[in-house]
């Protein structure tokens, strides 16, 4: 079956409704918090746009309303963001090898943890127009979420903007439980990288540690572990042979 | 006084940040074959995500219960296969009816 680019940004599209709606309530908050410290909507919703990523955003946002150095904010960036090298690392696997290379200068743009979620989940090769696809309904529901939040803060009630929080979760677990199901050194792994982040969050000299460093420092041990323990063997043959 | 300006604050956000996602992307040209990274490269998502999901998840929501009831549900109904839209949309309405049926406890 040959899917056109038509089909897969189509596919990308419904990915990104579910991403866009956890977007709105994070970025809402982000746009809220960046007129607290001092930020207009506009600088707001540029930061939001050229950035793209919520943890890097918000650490951001504390070095700028605490007139930090270029360095500090350039040295926390990479620290927090540092995950998305490993993410782009795989999504350089999975991208189709007939795609342009002018596509991947795009297609990393939106690596985040949500896109690169869908996009994982995906059965086979994608094509740069799924990324395009979810981009195309994830980046709006983050700036325009930023830009609500920053001009309206107050008016959307909180149980709403929580109940909105944990969409991104529950489409991170719907991208690893039906393998895990089926592949049970997939759910070794997921199983694992919840224990290990978990005494992380508890054991009192890890807790210090930041939460990107954390996504880090699990997903290489337990993806390392896994690759020396249980090797996959070679299924997608059919394309090698 | 900021002697810092804002807009070189956000280029440096945004290059930076850029730069991490773009190299990797466009400068592993070739297919990966040494078994040992390519499997690790299959485990990465899983390990991520998992590792992003949990605990994280039981703080995401204005309260404790109301976390582990969206987890709750978006585990049962991401297990049955559903669409992802399907399980974020599950766990956001627990997590309002159970935030909602609070307020008479």
């Amino acid at each position: 079956m040959i899917m056109n680019k038509k089909q897969f940004f189509k596919e990308g599209v419904q990915a990104g409704i579910p991403i866009a709606l956890g977007y709105f309530a994070v970025s809402f908050t982000f746009g809220m918090m960046s007129v607290a410290n001092g930020l207009n909507a506009s600088e707001a919703a540029l930061i939001s746009l050229t950035n793209l990523t919520s943890a890097g955003q918000f650490a951001g946002l504390d070095i700028i309303a605490a007139s930090g150095s270029y360095v500090e904010m350039m040295m926390t960036q990479l620290v927090i963001n540092l995950r998305y090298c490993l993410m782009s690392f795989s999504i350089s696997q999975k991208l189709s090898r007939e795609e342009s290379w002018a596509h991947r200068y795009f297609v990393a743009y939106g690596i985040t943890d949500e896109i690169f979620g869908v996009s994982a989940g995906y059965p086979g090769k994608i094509s740069a127009f799924y990324s395009y696809g979810a981009m195309s309904v994830a980046v709006p529901g983050w700036v325009f979420g930023t830009i609500i939040g920053a001009v309206c803060g107050n008016i959307l009630p909180a149980f709403v903007v929580s109940a909105l929080s944990i969409a991104i979760y529950g489409m991170f677990l719907a991208v690893i439980i039906p393998p895990a199901k089926s592949d049970r050194a997939v759910m070794m792994v997921v199983i694992g990288a919840m224990a290990v982040s978990t005494a992380f969050s508890v054991i009192p000299i890890l807790k210090g540690i930041s939460s990107g460093f954390v996504i880090i420092i699990v997903t290489v041990l337990v993806s390392a572990s896994a690759a020396y323990f249980a090797p996959i063997k070679e299924e997608g043959a059919c394309d090698e042979t | 006084m900021m002697k810092h300006n804002i807009y070189m604050y956000i280029l440096v956000m945004a290059v930076t940040t850029y730069l991490i996602r773009m190299i990797p992307l466009v400068f592993t040209k070739r297919e990966i074959t040494n078994p040992f990274i390519k499997s690790f490269l299959y485990y990465v998502p899983y390990a991520c995500l998992a590792a992003m999901v949990f605990p994280a998840i039981l703080d995401a929501t204005a309260n404790r219960a109301s976390a582990i009831a969206g987890f709750a549900a978006a585990f049962v109904t991401a297990y049955r296969e559903k669409s992802l839209l399907t399980v974020a949309l599950v766990a956001c309405g627990v997590v309002f009816l159970v935030e909602r049926l609070m307020v008479f406890l």
